[in-house]
């Protein structure tokens, strides 16, 4: 019996030494993660152009985070409902958005300067402040800022605004893949077995 | 001590590694020829590493040998330099040196065939005469760039961090890459140039130990070499010909048998490594103070007749060459610029020569065949066997295949030196090296847009905030301004207290006159008395009026200004009235009456003033107070003004039918008391004109009450309130004194109509405290 005893106090003992020591570490090395607000933010592509229905990324990672649908962002296409749907262990959601509103082709805002008339409203609708002017003075787009949401082209009222593709320049080209299994690469690199 | 004859270096041998065919006889046969001058000289902006150069020279100047015609731009750049003396034709865009066949800004600068130098500025003494960071100055306005291969600025690396004590300096003469030969001539020939050059970075860097590796497939070169080398110290090291033994990780490696680390530069191990053409070019801008305008070119292939090694112009376009080195353009099946494992096909001709290419590759289909159908991969492993850099090739291919960017990251695709050993290997054919190539572009794009993203989320954050705090300060300037209309705690409260005591003291003067009056028509003999009294009471009336003025003055609100104007004008008419009236009085009582006229007269052109300065007054508020309205309850303001507009037209209604019935009544009265006869007519007239009165006061009585319940509700304008209020109290006293005065005298007629008007104005009284109470309580709630 007493035997027993020993081994069950043993045991209990053995219990609290390690519940404590575990809750002290768990107190002491504890990881002060990301809120989950901002883990979704951080993969949503600050377009900020609203056309998942919210004013702005932050507000629709909040929407996610209180368990909107994942898929609504065009801009951020296929690849952020992926990264999405991993950070929040979601179905994989095929992309909720229009035909040919795909985010894949990179765009600008740039304002027809001389037809610009100085209305500031270009300005008031941009997310981002990538537009500078002054009333009755020429406006014009920092081409660096713009994410390509479109905002500032509805309120123009001539309608000097135009969304222009993004051409690659010598320090965003890069290498296509390659056709695949089947198919020759294009005659770009010339190794080949001398 | 002569270290190059001493035993041999222990080298360390680096991971796989392949043996292609070297073909290096092709082209190493011949002595440096030079090349032809061409008819155009096509200079890109960016020949180096880093931000492209800008152009300090226009279009149509003339420029010597030498002369810079770019300026760097930031700190990893390098001006660009005229190779020969000419005219510059162009400044534009041209095809240049890279795979992406895309265009960019280029000089173009037209030859006079004169090749005159511009003033030079040698430093044969550079030992003796400037410290090192002078000498490294000058190589980044030589615009020297690694002649190798990525045209790193050769400046930056001889400036190295502090705390990266530099033990090596590695002169990579390795060439370990097929077909080309540019190295191997230069050393042959100009072995005494290249070890000054490194006599000169060894100057600058100061390292313990300077090594040349050189492969062991160029003995001539290594000949040469170690004769010049003799006596300096300079160590020729000869490594096993193996490729890529002259990636720069991999050489450092085997010299030294220390590893750069992933990501990291070589400075970190205490390691500085140059090129040979690089050192050449170092001493050539140092000893004869030239610029980097030539370099040496190997061309070769079996498509030309005469291939073999060029002092090229930097800009020589490649169709140039090609003539230069009679090549058979019918044969060319694949034009390259670099070598065969790391170089990429030219899609023109007319692409320039720059600082970075040692070699240009005309290669027949037999030579380059084109490239063979992608078969999957078997998983055989060569490729992992041949990697010198370690990695896992086949790994690497599958994530950037499918696109995974993070495992291939995880798997260190940014550690691949793209040498193409794997490619060159599989069986399968696949482009292994175009699928790496791709993969890291697409991590650089997505670093892009995520700091893209971020930039984008700073600002986006930025501006709402921006406009959040412009909302709040809006809104605080509302409230302030809504606070501003209130009577504020203190200096309001006194004025409606001052104007109340103003108007209860000119009601006092005013029935003081009126008492005069009555005592001057009764023929009183108090008189005296009465009079100086009246003026007393005048006095403190003035004085209470502008104390109400000096208050009103103060605070901001125009509103107080208005009201105490308004006051003023109505205190002013009604003084006027009561001298009209005293001196009718006086008239009928047969008295001499200049006196009061003129005093009448100078009350009069004072409430004319007083009317003229509230009518001016008036529309400054009118329009201020819309503005005010709408901003508060815009869809209310069009009632109540409205409302207010037709309370005034019955406030005039009123006051004209009043005046009227009050003027038939004193008629009736002179005529009952002279004993009249048409007493009926008078009476009738008086009964029509306070019919009319009631009615307007009825209906005015309507809307002031509906005013004031609105003015309640809205809880706003506690000031007027009050004003009102006071200004009914004040006139029901008037009025009760006027009674007491009529008692006094015992006139009936006139104690019924004092009376009954008094009881009109307490209720009015009544209602206009009621009112203030109300809006009082509810006031102090809403503060609370
Ligand atoms: S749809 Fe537009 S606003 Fe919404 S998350 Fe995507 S980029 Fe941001
Ligand atoms: S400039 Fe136009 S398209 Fe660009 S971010 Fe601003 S609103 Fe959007
Ligand atoms: S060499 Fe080619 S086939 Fe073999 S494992 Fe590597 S990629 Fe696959
Ligand atoms: S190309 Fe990259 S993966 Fe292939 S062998 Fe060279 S270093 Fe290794």
């Amino acid at each position: 019996m007493t035997t027993i005893l020993l081994a069950v106090a043993a045991l209990f003992a053995l219990a609290a030494v390690f519940g404590a020591l575990l809750g002290f570490a768990s107190e002491k090395f504890r990881v002060e993660g990301d809120p989950i607000v901002d883990q979704i933010d951080a993969l949503l592509p600050q377009t900020q152009c609203g056309q998942c229905g919210h004013p702005g990324c932050r507000p629709y990672a909040e929407a996610i985070a209180s368990g909107e649908e994942h898929n609504r962002c065009p801009p951020g296409g296929e690849t952020t409902v992926v990264a999405l749907s991993e950070l929040l262990g979601r179905e994989v959601l095929p992309l909720d958005a229009e035909e040919g509103s795909a985010g894949d082709i990179k765009r600008v805002a740039v304002i027809r300067e001389d037809e610009c008339i100085g209305c500031t409203k270009c300005i008031q609708a941009c997310p981002v402040d990538a537009i500078v002017g002054a009333a009755k003075l020429m406006h014009t787009v920092i081409a660096d800022e713009c994410t390509g949401c479109d905002l500032c082209v509805e309120p123009c009222p001539v309608d000097c605004i135009d969304m222009v593709e993004v051409a690659p320049t010598l320090n965003t080209w890069h290498w296509q893949r390659p056709p695949g299994i089947g198919r020759k690469p294009d005659n770009q690199i010339p190794v080949v077995n001398l | 001590m002569n270290a190059s004859i001493g035993k041999p270096r222990p080298l360390f041998d680096f991971h796989g590694g392949i043996h292609p065919p070297q073909n290096k006889e092709l082209s190493n046969q011949r002595p440096i020829r030079q090349a032809p001058l061409p008819e155009q000289l096509i200079l890109p902006l960016n020949m180096h590493l880093g931000a492209p150069a800008k152009a300090i020279v226009q279009v149509g100047d003339r420029v010597l040998k030498g002369e810079k015609i770019a300026e760097a731009q930031g700190a990893v750049s390098l001006p660009v330099h005229a190779p020969t003396s000419g005219k510059i034709i162009a400044i534009g865009p041209r095809p240049i040196q890279h795979p992406s066949g895309l265009d960019a800004p280029c000089i173009v600068l037209e030859p006079d065939g004169k090749d005159l130098w511009c003033e030079l500025h040698p430093l044969p003494d550079w030992q003796t005469c400037c410290p090192p960071s002078a000498l490294v100055a000058r190589l980044r306005e030589a615009g020297i760039a690694g002649m190798g291969g990525a045209g790193f600025p050769a400046a930056i690396k001889l400036s190295p961090k502090p705390e990266h004590k530099i033990d090596q300096l590695i002169i990579n003469a390795v060439e370990c890459e097929p077909y080309i030969t540019a190295d191997d001539v230069l050393m042959r020939e100009r072995a005494e140039q290249i070890i000054g050059g490194i006599e000169i970075l060894r100057h600058i860097l100061k390292p313990k130990e300077a090594i040349v590796g050189i492969e062991d497939n160029k003995p001539e070169a290594i000949e040469a070499m170690r004769r010049a080398a003799t006596g300096t110290g300079i160590e020729i090291a000869v490594v096993p010909t193996k490729y890529p033994s002259g990636g720069e990780k991999q050489l450092i490696y085997m010299l030294t048998g220390k590893e750069v680390p992933s990501g990291g530069i070589p400075a970190q191990i205490g390691v500085v490594c140059h090129n040979t053409g690089t050192t050449l070019a170092i001493y050539r801008a140092i000893v004869h103070g030239e610029p980097l305008v030539s370099r040496i070119t190997t061309l070769t292939g079996k498509a030309l007749a005469e291939a073999g090694n060029f002092e090229v112009l930097i800009g020589t376009p490649v169709s140039s060459l090609l003539q230069a080195a009679s090549a058979d353009m019918n044969k060319i099946g694949r034009l390259v610029m670099g070598g065969p494992m790391m170089g990429f096909t030219l899609h023109s001709t007319a692409i320039p020569v720059v600082k970075t290419s040692n070699c240009i590759l005309a290669a027949t289909a037999q030579e380059l065949p084109a490239p063979a159908t992608e078969q999957p991969c078997i998983r055989c492993g060569s490729c992992a066997d041949v990697c010198p850099a370690d990695l896992l090739p086949q790994q690497l291919y599958w994530y950037a295949k499918n696109q995974d960017l993070e495992r291939a990251q995880q798997y260190n695709l940014m550690d691949c030196i793209e040498c193409g050993a794997c490619a060159y290997v599989c069986p399968s054919h696949i482009p292994l090296v175009q699928y790496y190539r791709f993969a890291k572009g697409e991590v650089r794009n997505a670093l892009q847009e995520q700091q893209k993203a971020d930039r984008a989320r700073v600002r986006f954050e930025a501006r709402q905030q921006r406009l959040a705090d412009e909302q709040a300060e809006k809104e605080a300037r509302r409230k302030a301004r809504l606070q501003g209309n209130k009577p504020s705690a203190t200096p309001g409260v006194d004025v409606a207290a001052l104007k109340a005591a103003s108007l209860q003291a000119s009601a006092a003067y005013k029935a003081a006159v009126k008492a005069l009056k009555a005592a001057e028509a009764d023929g009183s003999d108090q008189l005296a008395a009465l009079a100086s009294e009246v003026e007393q009471l005048k006095a403190k009336a003035d004085a209470a009026k502008a104390a109400v003025r000096d208050a009103g003055n103060t605070p901001s609100a125009p509103v107080i200004d208005v009201a105490a104007l308004k006051a003023a004008s109505l205190a002013a008419s009604a003084e006027y009235k009561a001298a009209v009236k005293a001196m009718k009085a006086a008239e009928a009582a047969g008295e001499d009456v200049s006196a009061l006229r003129s005093a009448a007269d100078a009350l009069k052109a004072k409430a004319d003033a007083a009317k003229a300065a509230v009518r001016d007054a008036g529309p400054a508020t009118q329009s201020a107070a819309p503005s005010n309205a709408s901003a508060t309850a815009p869809e209310k303001s069009d009632d109540t003004a409205q409302r207010a507009q037709k309370m005034k037209a019955l406030k005039t209604a009123f006051n004209v039918s009043h005046k009227q019935f009050k003027e038939a009544n004193a008629a009736l009265e002179r005529a009952e008391r002279d004993g009249s006869d048409n007493l009926d007519e008078l009476r009738k007239q008086v009964e029509r004109f306070k019919l009319k009165s009631d009615k307007a006061k009825e209906a005015l009585n309507v809307l002031v009450d509906q005013a004031k319940a609105d003015i309640r509700a809205s809880g706003s304008d506690l000031k007027s309130l009050k004003i009102e209020a006071a200004q009914t109290e004040a006139a029901a006293r008037q009025k009760a004194r006027e009674l007491d005065a009529a008692k006094i005298n015992g006139d009936d007629q006139r104690i019924n109509v004092l009376t009954r008007e008094l009881e009109a104005l307490k209720r009015e009284a009544e209602v206009a405290a009621g009112a203030l109470k109300a809006a009082i309580d509810e006031q102090g709630l809403a503060d609370a």
